[in-house]
C-alpha cells in the first residue's frame, strides 16, 4: 500500500508536465482533464499533444498514441493471466492498465497481485488527474514559451524513453528512430516523422528467433 | 476538431488495453511480437524527441530547446526525479531566452 501511495506521488509530478504541456501544445483545459481521463496512459497522451503541438493533423496524433499505447495490450495479457478477473470488473482493470499497475501487480508478493493493481490504479489515477488538472489551470495563467515548457516536452520524452533503453539493440532502435524523424520532417507533413520512425524497430530483427 | 483527435485517441487507447484483457494469452505469446511491441515506444519516444526539440513545423532549427533538453539529460544522467529533469530542461531553456 505505502508503495502504491509513493507511486501515485511520482506520478502526480509527471502529471503536472503533462498538464502545463498539454495547454502549451495549444489544447484547453477540458481537453487535457479529458485525455487524463478518458486515454489514462501518459506516453500516448504526451504522444498526441506533441503532435498536435507540432501542428500534426488528428489522425496522425491518434496513429502515434496508439501506436504508444499497443504496450498496455501486452501488459493486458500478463495481468489477465494473473488477476483472473471475469465480466465487468475487467473493463475496470482495462482501463487502469498501464506501466505502473502491471509493474505492482507482477512485482508483488504470490496472493498479493490483486491488491498491488487495484491500491496502484486507484492511487496513479487520483494523483494523475487531479495533478493534470493542476498544471493546465496553472500553466493558462502565464506565457509558457517564456517558461520554457516547450522544452520541457522534449525533455519529457527523453524521460520516458530513456529507462526503456536496456540493451543495444534498444539503443540502435533508438537512434534510428531519431535519424529517421530528423530525415522525415522537412518532406512530411507534421506527425508523419514519428509514425515513420516506428520503422526503425525492423533494424532490431524482432522476427530473428532469439537465444 | 481537436475534440474529435481526443476522444478518438482515448478510445483507440482503451480498445488496445481491452482487447488485451479480452484475446487468448497464446494469440500474443509468440516472443517475436513482444520484443517489436517493446521496441515500438522506443522508437516513437526518440522521434518525439527531435520533433519536440528540433522540429519548426517542416523545418528544423537548434535553439533554446536544444539547450534545455541537453539540461534536462544531464539531469537524468544524475538519476534526478522526473519532474526535477523537466523544471531543468525548462528553466533553461527559460534563462536563455530571458537573456537573448
Amino acid at each position: 500500500m505505502r508503495d502504491a501511495v509513493g507511486i501515485g506521488l511520482a506520478v502526480g509530478a509527471y502529471g503536472l508536465s503533462f498538464g502545463a504541456a498539454a495547454r502549451a501544445a495549444g489544447l484547453s483545459v477540458p481537453q487535457a482533464c479529458a485525455l487524463s481521463l478518458l486515454m489514462f496512459t501518459g506516453a500516448s497522451q504526451f504522444a498526441l499533444i506533441g503532435v498536435l503541438g507540432a501542428g500534426g493533423g488528428g489522425l496522425s496524433a491518434v496513429a502515434g498514441a496508439g501506436l504508444l499505447g499497443t504496450r498496455n495490450l501486452l501488459y493486458a495479457v500478463r495481468l489477465a493471466d494473473l488477476l483472473r478477473l471475469r465480466g465487468g470488473r475487467r473493463v475496470l482493470a482495462a482501463q487502469l492498465t498501464i506501466d505502473e499497475t502491471t509493474a505492482m501487480a507482477a512485482g508483488a508478493p504470490v496472493g498479493l497481485s490483486g491488491l498491488g493493481f487495484w491500491a496502484t490504479g486507484a492511487a496513479v489515477y487520483g494523483c494523475w488527474n487531479a495533478a493534470t488538472l493542476l498544471g493546465a489551470v496553472g500553466a493558462g495563467v502565464v506565457d509558457t514559451t517564456a517558461l520554457g515548457l516547450d522544452a520541457a516536452v522534449g525533455a519529457a520524452f527523453l524521460g520516458l524513453l530513456v529507462p526503456q533503453v536496456r540493451d543495444r539493440s534498444a539503443l540502435g532502435v533508438a537512434a534510428c528512430g531519431a535519424a529517421l524523424a530528423v530525415l522525415a520532417i522537412p518532406v512530411t507533413p507534421p506527425g508523419v516523422p514519428v509514425l515513420l520512425a516506428g520503422l526503425a524497430v525492423l533494424l532490431a530483427r524482432p522476427w530473428r528467433p532469439r537465444p | 476538431m481537436t475534440w474529435l483527435t481526443v476522444l478518438a485517441g482515448a478510445a483507440l487507447c482503451f480498445v488496445l488495453k481491452l482487447a488485451g484483457w479480452l484475446v487468448p494469452a497464446r494469440l500474443l505469446a509468440d516472443p517475436r511480437i513482444r520484443r517489436a511491441a517493446e521496441l515500438l515506444p522506443v522508437a516513437l519516444l526518440a522521434a518525439l524527441v527531435v520533433v519536440q526539440v528540433l522540429g519548426v513545423g517542416r523545418g528544423l532549427q537548434v535553439d533554446a530547446r536544444a539547450a534545455g533538453l541537453l539540461a534536462g539529460a544531464a539531469a537524468l544522467a544524475l538519476r534526478a526525479p522526473f519532474l526535477v529533469v523537466v523544471v531543468v530542461a525548462a528553466a533553461t531553456a527559460a534563462l536563455l531566452r530571458a537573456a537573448a
